[in-house]
């Protein structure tokens, strides 16, 4: 099974890069952008029998190490 | 009284700080690898500056689960005298041992250069020789060091006084143009609960002599040697810290 986990820094988290990133898209020409935020993106291949124990395990691997729950939050979306 | 400096893989200020223990003070030290288990007879833990495992991921991230790091705990849960610095700092929060987190300067740029801190506690093992209000001048030399807790985790920080050093003006003054990084509070520094772990960002180990620019860091490692002499520690009969009395982790 494959698993893809989405890492966010919390809306109460300033993002410095993606402030940087959306004034440069600013610079760029578009003007429509109103906000940017940066986070990380796991592909993860996972031996797990369903979907369902994939996504088990992908949440389990993000709350452990993938996502710092101080500052972070997760979303998984898993496929075959 | 022994030193032990923990080494991780991209660590790259652990011989500074054995130098400042070795030929400053006169003590003994030594390098723990990351992958070893024990702390060889430390009175002192040092979990030194650099970029542990490469930053991957996160600071501090990877490190956090080097097998040297449940000595480490174990050491702080007897109340034992730790000190994180810079990236020794960000292992501590990650682990869990210290509370919050450290985020990208606010203003993206790494900084080093010398800045003033306020002793803002001195009811911590590596600021009891200093006097009320002190201000050192100490470097910091970091990218990502915006110290950062939630509402309630800063507040309880505050109301047990467990911030030890913040940025300041050289007169001890808070000035947001004081504050490198965009630390919450002006943070350079914490302690736990239980008060004998302490993480602080600028690095007290590379102040301590005049050739260097600046002796103030000297009172963190000569505070732990008074500590360490009047029986505070692991290994001086000093009181267990339970686990719940660390009061830090997120991941206990």
């Amino acid at each position: 099974m494959h698993a893809r986990v989405f890492v966010t820094l919390k809306p109460s988290v300033f993002d410095p890069q993606g402030k940087t990133i959306q004034e440069a898209l600013h610079t760029l020409g578009y003007p429509g952008v109103q906000d940017v935020r940066q986070g990380k993106y796991f592909e993860l291949d996972l031996d797990a029998p369903t979907a369902e124990a994939a996504r088990a395990l992908a949440a389990e691997l993000a709350d452990k190490l993938l996502a710092n729950p101080v500052i972070e939050s997760y979303r998984i979306e898993v496929t075959d | 009284m022994q030193f032990s400096i923990v080494v991780f893989p991209g660590s790259n200020r652990e011989h500074d700080a054995w130098h400042v223990a070795r030929h400053v003070l006169g003590e003994s030290a030594t390098y723990v690898h990351h992958k070893e288990s024990d702390l060889k007879g430390a009175d002192a833990v040092i979990l030194p500056g650099g970029f542990a495992y490469g930053d991957y991921l996160r600071t501090g991230a990877i490190a956090r689960f080097s097998p040297i790091m449940g000595a480490v705990r174990a050491f702080a849960e007897r109340g034992g005298p730790v000190i994180g610095i810079c990236n020794g700092f960000q292992v501590l929060v990650e682990a869990g041992l210290l509370p919050g987190a450290l985020l990208r300067n606010e203003r993206l740029k790494f900084i080093c250069d010398f800045l003033h801190l306020r002793v803002d506690s001195l009811d911590t093992p590596f600021t009891r020789r200093a006097r009320p209000g002190q201000v050192l001048c100490i470097p910091v030399a970091h990218g990502e060091g915006r110290y950062f807790a939630d509402p309630d985790a800063l507040a309880q920080l505050e109301r047990q006084q467990q911030v030890v050093f913040r940025y300041t003006d050289p007169e001890g003054r808070l000035d947001p143009a004081a504050n490198p990084n965009g630390s919450v509070n002006a943070i350079a520094g914490i302690c736990n609960a239980a008060r004998n772990v302490v993480g602080m960002m600028p690095h007290p180990e590379d102040a301590c002599e005049t050739e260097l620019g600046s002796r103030d860091g000297l009172v963190i490692f000569e505070s732990v040697l008074d500590a360490v002499a009047s029986g505070v520690g692991a290994n001086g009969g000093g009181a267990h810290v339970s686990t719940a009395a660390m009061g830090a982790g997120r991941r206990p």
